[in-house]
């Protein structure tokens, strides 16, 4: 018997172990999905297919946590709007923290494993 | 349901500090105090409903502890806003026939005991959160920073606009014996506090103490026999439309939205019939969100509506009349504590902080990040 197929958190987390940034799409109402689900969250069909999105983004909101400099120091968390219409969590990269504004454009890219953005 | 049932007793315990108490006999105390002041004990309990962000199986050991056989059991986890949300299902129980005096109750020792960082680390391996946790969020701070940081952009609300909402929380407390922060605070001085996760300050955030609370509810026709003046359910309606701050749809408008719809529509209310709100003011930002979110003022006039002293005593709108979790208390789930405060309001008990000819409370719980949203309105018997 084949081994059954791993959850869609699983097999987003391989391809980005391969250096691949995926999301789902919707075969049925055509809309992309983040995080990856079993299910369509906007319509609730069940095929969801994986789709390479473009990468544009645009920073919709961020914050610096704050931390001790002899534990790394402050760093940026924001929460980016993907072109495709989904949001996610993650960084902006190569940016002091406090240089991160909202609405600003970013692009992402696959470092160690983990999305994470640039300026575009 | 609406009037159908009512709260007849409440009671605290540990709050502040409770060295030396577990959460389940923090519960234990606060469910003693709440029977005695309904005037009944342990033994006429036959509903229990309780919520821990610890305990395992809640209800069976507080139960045990206080030697109940329950016929009616309800553990609903929706973070801070269980307490609040616990009233539907109660008053459905009672309703039912299912029981006929429901304990609500809940114990935390989050400061004194194991401490949140520590059960913070089980909870991650338990119950990972893969698309947030890899980028380190100062959780829950950072999740209400970036809803906060959204709407200064969106609405132009200030730091000083945030600031306020914890001044007034203070002042507030500064009436209240029972709150834990009491010393004087100032605009200035929330805005030079140490930044946790910008925009908010460690004084835009909530306290971080141990404490309990817990209150009894029985049918109404049994409420017309207790000493004092019952606080009935007039209204009650929940709402969540996400769990993760990256998944909540608009970062400045919530689910209270709803939950307060429904809340009114249920009591036959509105929102100029509140005489005194008591919100889950976890980050000073939540004030601002429920109150434009309940009604209280536009969407994004929020930072101006809670300035010039308008929350505080002696303001136009109480808000928060014990100091609430900024100020009073925060094990951690506070929730319980704003439906306690709003039947000691509609009972005049509240000494130097006590709202003058309190009809109609409202209060507001809010669960994980913005997320769970359970509004209540409680009134007096001359509001049925």
């Amino acid at each position: 018997m084949p081994a059954p197929e791993p959850g869609p958190e699983k097999i987003y987390s391989d391809k980005l172990a391969q250096g691949r940034f995926e999301i789902q799409k919707c075969a049925a109402c055509g809309r992309h999905v983040f995080y990856p689900r079993v299910l369509c969250p906007h319509c609730g069909a069940s095929r969801l297919d994986w789709v390479t999105p473009s990468g544009n983004g645009t920073v919709y909101s961020t914050t610096i946590v704050r931390r001790k400099p002899a534990d790394g120091g402050d760093y940026n968390v924001a929460l980016i709007d993907l072109e495709e219409g989904v949001r996610m969590m993650s960084r902006v990269a190569e940016l002091a923290p406090e240089q991160v504004k909202i609405g600003q454009r970013v692009k992402s890219r696959v470092a160690e494993g983990l999305v994470e953005f640039v300026p575009a | 349901m609406r009037g159908s049932v009512a709260i007849v007793g409440v009671g605290l315990a540990g709050c502040g500090e409770a060295p030396g108490w577990s959460e389940t006999e923090i519960a234990a105390a606060a469910a003693k105090n709440a029977l005695a002041d309904a005037q009944l004990t342990s033994r006429d309990v036959d509903g229990l409903v309780v919520a821990s962000t610890n305990i395992f199986m809640p209800g069976l050991s507080l139960a045990e502890h206080l030697g109940i056989h329950p016929r009616f059991t309800d553990s609903t986890m929706v973070g801070g806003s269980s307490f609040v949300g616990h009233l539907i299902p109660a008053a459905l129980a009672l309703q039912a026939g299912l029981c006929d005096v429901v304990l609500v109750a809940y114990g935390s020792n989050q400061r004194t005991g194991v401490g949140r960082a520590e059960a913070g680390k089980y909870k991650a391996a338990l119950d990972p959160q893969p698309f947030e946790h890899p980028y380190k969020p100062f959780n829950p701070p950072s999740s209400y920073a970036l809803a906060a940081a959204r709407h200064m952009h969106q609405y132009g609300t200030t730091r000083a606009q945030l600031a306020e909402v914890a001044v007034a929380a203070r002042k507030w407390a500064q009436l209240n014996p029972e709150a834990f922060s009491r010393d004087p605070l100032t605009v200035d001085e929330v805005l030079g506090s140490r930044m946790i996760s910008d925009p908010l300050t460690v004084r835009d955030c909530c306290l971080v103490t141990d404490g309990g609370g817990a209150f009894v509810l029985v049918r109404a026709d049994r409420a017309k026999d207790v000493a004092k003046q019952p606080a009935y359910l007039l209204g009650a309606g929940s709402a969540h439309w996400h769990r993760q701050i990256s998944s909540m749809p608009d970062l400045t408008v919530t689910a209270a939205t709803e939950s307060g719809m429904r809340a009114y529509a249920m009591a036959g209310l509105k929102p100029s019939d509140v005489d005194v709100i008591e919100l889950y003011d976890a980050f000073t930002i939540n004030t601002i969100l429920f109150l434009e979110d309940l009604g209280f003022c536009r969407k994004g006039e929020g930072g101006a509506f809670v300035s010039g002293g308008r929350i505080a005593p002696g303001g136009e709108l109480p808000v928060n009349t014990n100091g609430g979790g900024l100020s009073c208390v925060h094990p951690g789930m506070y929730g319980i504590f704003t439906i306690i405060e709003s039947v000691r309001q509609l009972r005049g008990e509240c000494g130097d902080r006590q709202i003058k000819d309190v009809r109609i409370a409202l209060a507001h719980g809010n669960g994980g990040v913005l997320s769970s949203q359970i509004t209540a309105l409680f009134g007096t018997r001359e509001t049925l």
